[in-house]
C-alpha cells in the first residue's frame, strides 16, 4: 500500500469500517434481488454522499474536500471490496472530473455543489458500439440558431438510468474516427427528447443506452472547446479508468482472501485442501500478480494527482495489469471453491461476473495494450 | 578526516564531495566496476590506486563499524555518499561476498577475534571470499548437506564436496557449512571458515550452458580447520546461514533481479529494426508486438513495486508483503525478454560467436542462456513460491496420509 498523508489513512479508514458494518457483499446481493432499477441502494448513496465522498475531487469553493485522486481510489478500493454499487464512480469522479477540468464558471457552479452532496448524479456517455472507442463518435451535435441539435445514441453508458446529467461526447465536425470534431456537452437527463433504455447486466450493476432524438441545447452546454473536446474527454476518461482500476483492485483482493480462506478451511482427502502445492503455488502467483497491479493503479493515481505528463500510458498500464488480474483471480475463486463456486448463493459468481464487466469499461487490456505502445511510439 | 558522528548531513555532503574529488582517479570516471567481470583480470594503476584509497577511507562499506575499518557513517550519511559518488561517475571498489552477506553475518555472529582478522580486509577489498554452501545431493534442501567435519581435538577434519561455488578459482577464503552432528538435520550444521589455500582444498571450474565458468566445484579432502575458525555455537551453523542469505536477499533487491536481458537497447527499438514497421509505424508483427508490449508492462510494473516496496520499508510501515515477490516476478519478466530479444533478431538471434554477428546479438544470446539460472539460485522459483504461501499466506503444510 502507497505512504499514506495522515488523511489518507483516516478517508481509507473510515470507508473500511462503513463497508464492514454497513456494506458487506450481502448487501450487493439484496440490491440484486430486489431488482432495483438504478442498480445501487438509495439509502446507501445517500450515506456515502452525507460521508462527503461524492465531493473527494471537487474543489472547496464548489462544496467538495478536495482530496484528490488516489484519496477517491481508495474508498472506491474499499467499495469494491464488497462489490458495494454505487454512482460514485460515474457522478463523483467522471462527471465531477469533467466539470472540473473543462468547465465554466457557470457551469462549475450550477452543477459541481449538487454533485458534491450528491443529490445530483452524473454520467459519462461517450461509447457508442460494443467496444470501447472514444474517437468513433457518430452521435450528432448540429448548430442550430445560437445551439446544437443532439442525435443519435451512446451505449453502455455506467448508471445511465439514475443519471440526472450527462456528460455527451458529440461529433460536430469531421466522421467517426476522426478525434478532431469531437465536442462535449453537459445535458440535463430530463431535456426533452432523451429517451433511456435500462439494460440488465449480468453484474446488475446499473447501466442504460441513452438516445438522443432532436435534443435542443444552448451555447452554454458547451464544455469546453468546440470542435477540440477530444484531449479533455481523454483525462477524463483516464480519471474514471484509474478510478475503476482501483475499484477493481478491491474487488480482486477480496475475491483472492476469500479464496484463501477457503483453501485454508475445506478438508479432502484427510487434510485442508491449501496443503497441496499445486493449490499453494497458484495462490502465490495470485498474491504475486496482486502486488504488481496494487503498485500500477497507485502510481497512476498519485501521476493524476501530480498532473504529470505521463498520466496516459501510466493509466493505461494500470488498467491493463489490473484487468488481467482479476481476470485470473475470478476464474481461479469459482474454480477453488470447486461446485459451490457454481452456485448462485456463494458470493464467487458475484465476482466473476463483476470482472468482466470492470475489464470491458473504458477500455479492456487489449485496448490499453495498444494504447500504452501507441504512446511509446510502436 | 573529522569524525562526523551526528554532524549535519549537508556538511557531509560537503566534505564527501571534496574528498571524492581530491581523491577519485578522473580517468575512472563512469567507467564500469572491474570487480563486476567474471573473469578477474590484473587492475589498472587507477582502479588499484581507488581500492586503496576507498578501503583506508572505510567507505566501501560506509555503514560497518569504524573499530573494525568500516565508514562508521548513517544510513542517512551512507545515501548522501553514494548520491555523490554517482554525481562524479564512481563506482564502488569494494564489494563480494564480503560485502554483500559475509561481513554483516560475521559482524552479527563473529567473536572479536575473528571480527578483528577478517572485517578490516573485507573493508580494504583485499580478501575475496567464497561461498561453500550447496552439494550435489543438498541444492532446494540445503540443510541435508553431508560435508563431513570431525572433531580433532584442536582441528576439525573435513570431508566432502561443494558446488556452484561462485568464483572460487579467484577466492581467498571460504565461509562454509559443514554437518558435525549425523543424527540431527539443522541442528547438525556448523558454520566455519577456511584459507582456500589449505592443502585439500581443489577447485574446478564448472562450464555453463553460456560458455562461461562463474560457478566452481569444490572438493574438500582432509582439510584441516583450525577450531578458532568457528562461527557461533557448533551445531549452531543453520541460524546464521539463515541470516546470511536474508543479507544476500536484501543485498540482490535493491539491484534488482540481475542475469540475462536486463538493459540495453529497448526491445521494441530492437523490433522495429529487425522486424519492421507497418503503415502506422507499429511493429509490423501483430503477435509480437502484443507479446512485447506485455512484457514492457510486466517490467514497468515490477520497476513500480520496486520502487514501492523500498518507500514502504522506510516509512514506519516496515517492509511489506511486496518484497517477498520480488524476485520470482522480476526474474520471470527478464527471462521473457531474454526469449523476446531471441525471437525479434530471427536468425541473428542464434550466433555463437564471429563476426557474422553483432556484439550485441551474441551478447542476447549467452544473456538469454545464463538467464535460466535466475529462477534457480538465490532460491529457486518454486522454493520462492513455497515461501509466499506457506509464511505469507500462512497456507499449511502436507500432513502424513493415513
Amino acid at each position: 500500500m502507497a505512504v499514506l498523508s495522515e488523511e489518507q489513512s483516516m478517508l481509507r479508514d473510515a470507508a473500511k469500517s462503513w463497508v464492514q458494518e454497513k456494506s458487506p457483499v450481502t448487501a450487493f446481493r439484496k440490491m440484486r434481488d430486489s431488482g432495483v432499477e438504478l442498480g445501487y441502494d438509495a439509502n446507501a448513496w445517500n450515506e456515502m454522499a452525507e460521508m462527503g465522498w461524492a465531493g473527494v475531487i471537487i474543489p472547496e469553493d464548489f462544496g467538495g474536500s478536495n482530496f484528490g485522486y488516489l484519496s477517491m481510489g481508495l474508498i472506491l478500493e474499499e467499495l469494491g471490496r464488497t462489490l458495494t454499487a454505487s454512482p460514485l464512480l460515474a457522478s463523483g469522479l467522471g462527471a465531477a472530473s469533467a466539470l472540473v477540468l473543462g468547465g465554466s464558471d457557470e457551469q462549475k457552479s450550477n452543477w459541481l455543489p449538487k454533485i458534491a452532496s450528491g443529490e445530483v448524479v452524473g454520467a459519462l456517455a461517450v461509447d457508442e458500439g460494443a467496444h470501447h472507442a472514444p474517437e468513433k463518435v457518430a452521435l450528432k451535435a448540429e448548430k442550430s440558431g445560437d445551439g446544437y441539435t443532439l442525435n443519435g445514441t451512446k451505449s453502455f453508458v455506467l448508471e445511465g438510468l439514475a443519471a440526472n446529467l450527462y456528460i455527451v461526447s458529440a461529433r460536430t465536425s469531421g466522421n467517426p474516427g476522426d478525434t478532431k470534431g469531437i465536442t462535449l456537452f453537459v445535458v440535463p437527463a430530463d431535456a426533452a427528447g432523451i429517451s433511456k433504455k435500462r439494460l440488465s447486466l449480468a453484474d446488475s450493476r446499473g447501466a442504460a443506452n441513452v438516445t438522443f432524438d432532436n435534443v435542443k441545447v444552448g451555447a452554454d452546454a458547451v464544455l469546453g472547446e468546440v470542435d477540440n473536446g477530444y484531449p479533455l474527454l481523454e483525462k477524463v476518461l483516464d480519471r474514471a479508468r484509474a478510478g475503476l482500476a482501483a475499484e477493481m483492485l478491491g474487488s480482486a483482493n477480496q475475491a483472492f482472501e476469500t479464496t484463501l480462506e477457503y483453501l485454508k478451511t475445506r478438508v479432502q482427502f484427510g487434510q485442508v485442501i491449501g496443503s497441496f502445492q499445486a493449490l499453494q503455488h497458484r495462490a502465490a502467483k495470485m498474491f504475486t500478480d496482486l502486488e504488481l497491479a496494487r503498485s500500477a493503479v497507485e502510481a497512476a493515481l498519485q501521476a493524476i494527482d501530480n498532473d504529470t505528463p505521463d498520466v496516459p500510458e501510466l493509466v493505461s498500464l494500470a488498467k491493463a495489469k489490473m484487468g488481467d488480474t482479476f481476470h485470473l483471480i475470478s476464474n481461479e475463486m469459482v474454480q477453488m471453491h470447486g461446485g459451490i463456486g457454481m452456485t448462485d448463493a456463494h458470493e464467487a459468481g458475484f465476482y466473476l461476473k463483476r470482472a468482466r464487466a470492470a475489464e470491458a469499461a473504458f477500455g479492456n487490456q487489449a485496448y490499453h495494450r495498444d494504447r500504452y505502445a501507441r504512446i511509446q511510439g510502436y | 578526516m573529522a569524525d562526523f558522528g551526528g554532524s549535519d548531513l549537508e556538511n557531509f555532503r560537503k566534505e564527501a564531495r571534496e574528498w571524492l574529488e581530491a581523491n577519485f582517479p578522473p580517468s575512472l570516471k563512469g567507467g564500469p566496476n572491474p570487480a563486476m567481470r567474471e573473469e578477474r583480470v590484473e587492475p589498472t594503476p587507477d582502479q588499484e590506486l581507488w581500492r586503496k584509497r576507498m578501503g583506508e577511507k572505510g567507505w566501501g562499506v560506509p555503514t560497518w563499524p569504524k573499530q573494525y575499518g568500516g565508514g562508521g557513517l548513517t544510513p542517512a550519511e551512507a545515501r548522501v555518499l553514494q548520491q555523490e559518488m554517482g554525481r562524479i561517475g564512481a563506482y564502488n571498489p569494494i564489494g563480494g561476498m564480503g560485502v554483500m552477506m559475509f561481513g554483516p553475518t560475521l559482524l552479527e555472529y563473529g567473536n572479536e577475534e575473528q571480527k578483528q582478522r577478517h572485517i578490516p580486509s573485507i573493508c580494504r577489498g583485499e580478501i575475496a571470499w567464497c561461498q561453500g554452501f550447496s552439494e550435489p545431493g543438498a541444492g532446494s534442501d540445503l540443510a541435508s548437506l553431508q560435508t563431513r567435519a570431525e572433531d580433532k581435538g584442536d582441528h576439525f577434519l573435513v570431508n566432502g564436496q561443494k558446488i556452484w561455488t561462485s568464483g572460487a578459482q579467484y577466492a581467498d577464503w571460504c565461509f562454509c557449512l559443514v554437518r558435525t552432528d549425523t543424527t540431527k538435520k539443522h541442528e547438525g550444521i556448523s558454520f566455519v571458515l577456511f584459507d582456500m589455500k589449505t592443502p585439500g582444498v581443489e577447485v574446478r571450474p564448472i562450464k555453463l550452458i553460456a560458455g562461461n565458468s562463474p560457478f566452481c566445484e569444490t572438493f574438500l579432502t582432509d582439510v584441516k580447520v583450525p577450531k578458532e575458525n568457528l562461527v557461533g555455537p557448533l551445531n549452531g551453523g543453520w541460524t546464521i546461514a539463515k541470516r546470511l542469505l536474508q543479507h544476500e536477499r536484501n543485498s540482490l533487491s535493491g539491484a534488482g533481479p540481475g542475469g540475462g536481458g536486463g538493459g540495453g537497447r529497448s526491445l521494441s527499438k530492437l523490433a522495429k529494426e529487425y522486424v519492421g514497421v507497418d503503415e502506422k509505424g507499429r511493429i509490423a508483427d501483430s503477435d509480437l508486438r502484443t507479446r512485447i508490449i506485455m512484457n514492457d508492462m510486466d517490467l514497468r510494473a515490477f520497476q513500480q513495486t520496486a520502487l514501492r516496496a523500498m518507500l514502504e520499508s522506510k516509512s514506519n510501515q516496515g517492509p511489506t508483503a511486496a518484497t517477498s515477490i520480488m524476485k520470482n516476478a522480476g526474474t520471470k519478466t527478464l527471462q521473457d525478454r531474454a526469449e523476446l530479444t531471441l525471437e525479434v533478431m530471427g536468425h541473428q538471434g542464434l550466433g555463437w560467436e564471429g563476426d557474422a554477428f553483432t556484439a550485441e546479438e551474441l551478447a542476447a544470446v549467452r544473456g538469454w542462456l545464463f538467464g535460466k539460472a535466475t529462477t534457480i539460485y538465490g532460491g529457486s522459483q518454486e522454493v520462492q513460491n513455497n515461501i509466499i504461501s506457506k509464511r505469507i499466506l500462512g497456507l499449511p503444510d502436507l500432513t502424513q496420509h493415513n
